[in-house]
């Protein structure tokens, strides 16, 4: 009987031949990550325990991105609890202002997490690693005290659901889109527990950068991890990034799967998810008036390169309307300065963007950008619950890069072609 | 291992963000975080609770991020344990690390209503209402488990430590 990718990382991490769906396994990690919040709770942890010091200080990536650049005095505390304690342990992967960009962004561009890797974060986004082949997945503070000390972790093998993608997609739909059409079809726990398979010819030709975005939004249905079958396009990423050996696992033809989804995208149209669920997916054509106070262009979801160009190339030689509030964070210092010298950069501020340093900040209505009672944003985030981006009674639509800029433009949620043109 | 105490009912897809949201999430103090917990979806709701109170809620309770904050406020607040028709991942597995009880029950979760008294009986898995004398399955929490809430979660219970 054959496994699938995520049964063979997880095997080859416990040194077994095989391993199935229901067992449970402790496995060898090859990177623990935490960020500014997270990681004080497992410093804690950490300290309790009495051990002195991490299993292996090149296996662990800290990285303060979500409530920095310090937003007040506690998070100052917390980011010096991570500075101390990275400086202490001589942790090779510690990210802070001035070197720092959005975790699951940084990581992968960095070269640090590889495909074929066993990597673990105390970030339910961790899942975003299986864009390259890695199977990776978040867990709590403790799990994450636990590997620093250990290098391991016991993980229940995730039955795998396989999606299928056929068909071409339309002009302005992206990862964004085709994962959010996903879990609207599934629902916001369609896959717990699960691993998601990402397959099919749609995937082939989709840029790294959409299936960051792709697997970033796996835990939005509930699964443990989204993955998908390295190729070329793989490949080609990861050449330069790699700093040490990688594996790369497919999917045998016998591999077992609970379930199989196809998803035709030919039909699929740039889409928003409502408040307040990932999963209340609906047409952007459909959401046609539904004005907005402010969009939020960036975060773990949608803060890289390709998503920033898209975003251009509708903000070009255009004004945002002056009732919306547009923030454009990029995901790293490498994005920032790519979009610098594309020329990006000019593009969002003679639109009348903000354009920020990377962080978290309001995609977790933590800092810069958050809304006031009765506000509404349009974001390129993942999570629209109720009071995500500030005030309990303001507003989240999900959507990709393209509506969220057209959007601003317009002053209410609209089809990227109703700004843009068809032609174009 | 028995909990005794009255239903707080909520409904489906409770997430992390409601539980405890992003802007608390500046300290690792279990009981600053409970004086906020679901403070946007039921404001006030901490200083409702009487300890030993019990969350009663539908189906992915716990859904979003994997901030252990969203069991340490729960506890932290005074809630004794919590009953739902099903349980996000990443929580299922922060709550038993955090000491928290949780128990699975679709049945529970969609008979039991707000200000019932129940009794939880960890041993044989069961969830009863005191008023009407109903009893709803659940699974019994293993003797090991047992140990480890009342060690207050993974860590003291690895190191033998215990807490008040």
């Amino acid at each position: 009987m054959g496994m699938t990718i995520a049964e063979k990382i997880l095997a080859a991490h416990c040194g077994r031949e095989s391993v199935r769906p229901g067992e449970i396994i402790m496995a060898r990690i090859d990177l623990a990550l935490a960020n500014d919040i997270t990681a004080p709770l497992a410093i804690k942890t950490f300290g309790e325990v009495g051990t002195e010091r991490v299993f292996d200080r090149e296996k662990i990536a800290l990285v303060c991105d979500h409530f920095a650049p310090n937003k007040d005095i506690r998070s100052a505390e917390q980011c010096k609890t991570v500075r101390d304690f990275a400086g202490v342990q001589g942790i090779k992967y510690f990210f802070d202002v001035g070197t720092m960009g959005i975790e699951h962004a940084l990581l992968p561009e960095q070269g640090i997490v590889l495909p074929g890797d066993l990597a673990i974060g105390a970030d339910s986004h961790t899942c975003t690693y299986g864009a390259l082949g890695a199977f990776s997945t978040g867990v709590g503070s403790t799990d994450l005290a636990a590997a620093m000390i250990s290098g391991q972790a016991w993980f229940r093998v995730p039955r795998t659901i396989r999606f299928l993608y056929r068909g071409s997609r339309q002009k302005w739909v992206g990862g964004k889109d085709l994962i959010l059409f996903t879990i609207g079809k599934i629902g916001v726990d369609g896959a717990n527990y699960a691993a998601m398979e990402f397959t099919g010819e749609a995937i082939d030709n989709l840029s790294m950068d959409g299936r960051f975005t792709m697997a970033n939004m796996a835990i939005e249905a509930g699964a443990k991890t989204g993955i998908f079958p390295p190729d070329r396009v793989t490949e080609e990423y990861v050449k330069g990034r790699a700093r040490r050996e990688y594996t790369i696992y497919h999917s045998d033809p016998d591999a077992e799967y609970a379930e199989t989804i196809e998803i035709d995208v030919s039909g699929i149209e740039p889409v928003v998810a409502y408040p307040h669920l990932p999963s209340n997916v609906r047409p952007v054509r459909e959401a046609k008036g539904v004005r907005i106070d402010q969009a939020v262009i960036g975060s773990c979801t949608n803060g890289r390169i390709e998503d920033l160009r898209q975003a251009a190339s509708v903000l070009k030689g255009r004004k945002v309307s002056p009732k919306v509030r547009t923030l454009i964070f990029p995901g790293t210092q490498q994005i920032y300065l790519e979009a610098v010298r594309e020329g990006l950069v000019e593009i969002f501020v003679e639109a009348g963007a903000a354009f920020s340093t990377p962080t978290c900040g309001p995609c977790l209505g933590g800092h810069m950008g958050i809304l006031a009672a009765g506000e509404r944003a349009v974001a390129t985030t993942n999570r629209n619950f109720i009071g995500r981006m500030g005030h309990p009674e303001s507003e989240v639509y999900l959507s990709g890069p393209a509506v969220a800029a057209a959007s601003a433009i317009a002053g209410e949620l609209v089809h990227p072609d109703d700004v843009v043109g068809r032609e174009n | 291992m028995k909990f005794t105490g009255k239903v707080w009912k909520f409904g489906d897809n409770v997430n992390t963000d409601e539980i405890l949201a992003a802007r608390y999430l500046v300290t690792v103090d279990p009981e600053e975080m409970g004086q906020h917990l679901m403070e946007d979806i039921r404001p006030g709701f901490s200083g409702m609770v009487a300890p030993g109170d019990i969350i009663v809620a539908g189906e992915n309770f716990g859904c979003g991020s994997s901030r252990e904050h969203a069991p340490l406020a729960i506890k932290g607040a005074g809630i004794s344990a919590v009953v739902a028709a099903g349980y996000a991942r990443i929580f299922y597995r922060n709550a038993f690390n955090m000491g928290l009880p949780i128990f699975e029950s679709p049945q529970a979760a969609a008979a039991l209503e707000e200000g019932a008294e129940i009794e939880i009986d960890a041993d044989t898995g069961t969830v009863t209402d005191l008023g009407s004398g109903e009893v709803y399955r659940s699974q019994p929490v293993p003797p090991f488990m047992q140990d480890l809430i009342r060690a207050g979660g993974l860590i003291n219970y690895l190191t033998g430590q215990s807490v008040g």
